[in-house]
């Protein structure tokens, strides 16, 4: 009886919480009206179903992939091909479900490839999926039919054939599609982690031994496993190619696997929902930084270093580290240490921002002497005394930092020692 | 009527060395056999020759009649032979409870199903309490098993191996670590487990040998020197002086 109650209780749960991520997606625009957040917003989309069904690999099977773009560009390429063909009046299928067609293109070619790829595991299939990667990249050149060349393929979202009559011109009637499928897919991939291929991924994942004892092919569990995420991603790219109205050949490339990674990995991966973080984090990153300073891809560069080394599981691991003191109530003994932390950790990022900005402005600019904009200030790159000032709060926030380190260590000594103490469950 | 499990001329070398060097032997349904045999002597090497987790050199292995030498160990397993491993063999990362549920997936046919829901399988869900239950870590149920004690974890790994329902089960050194109290319970709990299955056990304790086995194979720089029951044993000779007289 306890039992089922327990059990219904989850499932309320469960789906209180899915349907508190439709309502914000749903109420977003409302809030971020500008046409510019509404694209970006809608990005964040696409990339969320994009790294969760990296996540399938990585985080749920231990696939190490440095080529899932193949499965998110030809996704796009297929779409944008069939809503030419829908365009040109020799098809007809609704616009709302154009992705499915994505969906259907990375699942065949996840199958191909995955048949290939997933033979082996650990270093072997990363570098199978790095051979894939490029040979799949290289070969838009080659069959320019499909991929257009140089200038890729472009399309007409607006097809007269759809479902619920919006003509998906505007841009903020796309954002309503791909948050949409954003919540079906995450869905979707949610309770793939709970049947029982995700269940043997994991196990997969932990031990390929033992799960071979148990009776499992660990190469048809891996298979499957990546065919299914390729069909996501496929998904993801069908959206991006509806969104943009253009697929070309980097979209299928190593540099747009390599970002699903980075972004995966940096929102967590050992949590459902830390890729829904990364995606949001980076793809915000990316438009916000990219505007204002050419060295965006460096300080994004700097935050996977720094993550991979301090907090390799990620955003979503950090947050989950403190699930146990939130519950024993000990969180808010955690935050002196790390309010101490916050401020030389500001001063040390401003120091990193300033030298950074003045060596792009010395070897970049037309005239490396014209004054830049950094923090309300105009600093002048060739004058000596600005870079003294930069590294010396560089240094004083990374001294800073360590010692604030040192207290936020102990505090967390003390924490544990309580918890332990109190008998609080391992 | 077909033996449970039959070697013949079993040879396995690695690179030169020869590790088991010509073995036979024959277990019949419902017995319980116990390997014996000093450090080194190539036991668990036959364990994984059995299990498919490596190929005899020479010979040929056999379950109910059907050969199994140079299959896949899950196509082994899928045929009624599970083994547990002498070094803790666990998925670490899952709990208890899913550890044991992973290991009864199968068995329930669930193959790779994408389509159902684990937590709504009411059988699959009972079967994995069950075992629980009999094996005694219920108050364990949520813990990861990479947080279990050394004993707890032993458990689990006898557990993991048993549930899927094989019916020919394979224990390698199940109570190796354990304290003596320790090791009488988990000898109940296994003799309970696999009552009605056949047994295979390597073990290094001679009263919990003596005690379990219905015949014992004296396994020596790999090959057997003596196959027979536990009292036989106990009087030969050629044992006493390359096994017992040492060990004792
Ligand atoms: N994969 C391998 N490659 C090379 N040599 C191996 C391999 N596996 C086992 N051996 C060697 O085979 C011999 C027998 O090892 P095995 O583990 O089977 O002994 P054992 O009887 O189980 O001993 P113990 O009582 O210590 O568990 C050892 O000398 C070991 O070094
Ligand atoms: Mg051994």
């Amino acid at each position: 009886m306890s039992q089922s109650q327990t059990a219904r209780g989850a499932l309320l749960w469960h789906i209180g919480i899915w349907a508190l991520f439709a309502l914000v997606i749903a109420v977003l625009p409302y809030i971020f009206t500008s046409s510019s957040s509404i694209s970006m917003m809608s990005q964040m989309g696409v990339f969320i179903i994009f790294a969760l069904s990296y996540n399938m690999l990585l985080g749920e099977a231990g696939m190490l992939s440095f080529g899932h773009a193949v499965y998110f560009g030809l996704g796009g390429f297929f779409t944008l091909h069939a809503i030419r063909a829908v365009n040109d009046g020799v098809w007809s299928f609704p616009l709302e479900l154009m992705p499915l067609v994505g969906g259907a293109g990375g699942l065949a070619f996840g199958i191909i490839f995955g048949s290939i790829s997933t033979r082996r595991a650990g270093v072997t299939f990363a570098m199978i999926t790095l051979g894939i990667g490029s040979m799949v990249e290289s070969s838009a050149n080659m069959f320019t039919d499909f991929f257009g060349g140089e200038s890729g393929i472009s399309g007409n979202r607006v097809t007269d054939v759809t479902l619920f009559g919006f003509s998906y011109g505007p841009s903020v009637e796309v954002y309503y599609l791909i948050g949409a499928w954003t919540v079906i897919a995450a869905v979707a991939m949610y309770l793939l982690t709970k049947t029982p291929l995700g269940r043997i991924s994991n196990a997969v994942r932990d031990n390929p031994e033992r799960a071979q004892f148990v009776g499992y092919n660990t190469t048809i569990a891996r298979f499957i496993q990546f065919s299914l995420s390729g069909f996501f991603a496929g998904i993801a790219g069908g959206l991006f190619a509806i969104m943009f109205e253009i697929m070309t050949a980097p979209n299928v490339g190593l540099v747009q696997s390599g970002a699903v990674l980075l972004m995966t990995f940096i929102g967590g991966v050992g949590v459902f929902f830390g890729p829904i973080i990364g995606a949001v984090l980076v793809t915000y990153m990316h438009t916000a930084l990219s505007g204002f300073s050419e060295g965006w891809i460096l300080y994004f560069g700097l935050l996977f270093v720094f993550m991979v080394m301090y907090a390799p599981g990620g955003i979503a691991g950090v947050l989950c580290v403190h699930a146990a003191p939130w519950r024993a109530g000990h969180l808010w003994r955690l935050l002196p240490g790390y309010l101490l932390a916050l401020v030389p950790a500001l001063l040390a990022i401003a120091g990193l921002v300033a030298v950074v900005e003045m060596g792009y402005q010395l070897s970049l600019a037309y005239d490396p002497s014209s004054p830049i904009d950094l923090f309300y200030m105009e600093v002048n790159a060739t004058s000596l005394l600005s870079w003294l000032v930069a590294l010396l709060v560089l240094a004083v926030g990374i001294a800073g930092v360590l010692g604030a380190a040192r207290v936020v260590r102990a505090r967390w000594a003390e924490v544990n020692r309580s918890m332990q103490a109190s008998g609080a469950k391992t | 009527m077909s033996d449970a499990l039959r070697l013949a001329g079993v040879h396995k070398r690695f690179g030169e060395t020869p590790i088991i060097r010509g073995v036979d032997l024959a277990v019949a349904p419902g017995e319980r056999h116990a390997i014996i045999g000093p450090n080194g002597a190539g036991k668990s090497t036959l364990f994984n020759l059995i299990s498919g987790r490596y190929t005899p050199s020479e010979g040929e292995i056999a379950l109910h009649g059907k050969r199994i030498s140079g299959l896949a160990p899950h196509q082994i397993n899928r045929r009624g032979l599970s083994r547990s491993f002498q070094i803790t063999n666990l998925f670490q990362n899952m709990t208890v409870f899913e550890n044991l549920r992973c290991s009864l997936l199968w068995a329930h046919g669930y193959k790779y199903s994408f389509w159902h829901l684990v937590g709504r399988q009411a059988a699959l869900n009972e079967a994995a309490e069950q075992w629980l239950e009999r094996l005694g870590l219920t108050a364990r149920r949520d813990v990861l098993a990479s947080l279990l004690t050394y004993a707890e974890q032993r458990t689990l790994e006898i557990g993991t191996t048993i549930a899927g329902g094989a019916d020919v089960i394979l224990l390698d050194e199940p109570t190796a670590g354990m304290g003596l109290a320790e090791r009488d319970h988990t000898m109940a709990m296994i003799s309970e487990v696999t009552r009605d299955k056949t047994l295979l056990m390597v073990e290094h304790d001679m009263g919990v040998v003596f005690e379990l086995a219905d015949r014992i194979s004296v396994l020596v720089y790999g090959q057997i020197i003596a196959s027979d029951t536990p009292e036989a044993i106990r009087a030969n000779a050629a044992v006493q002086e390359a096994y017992l007289g040492e060990a004792h």
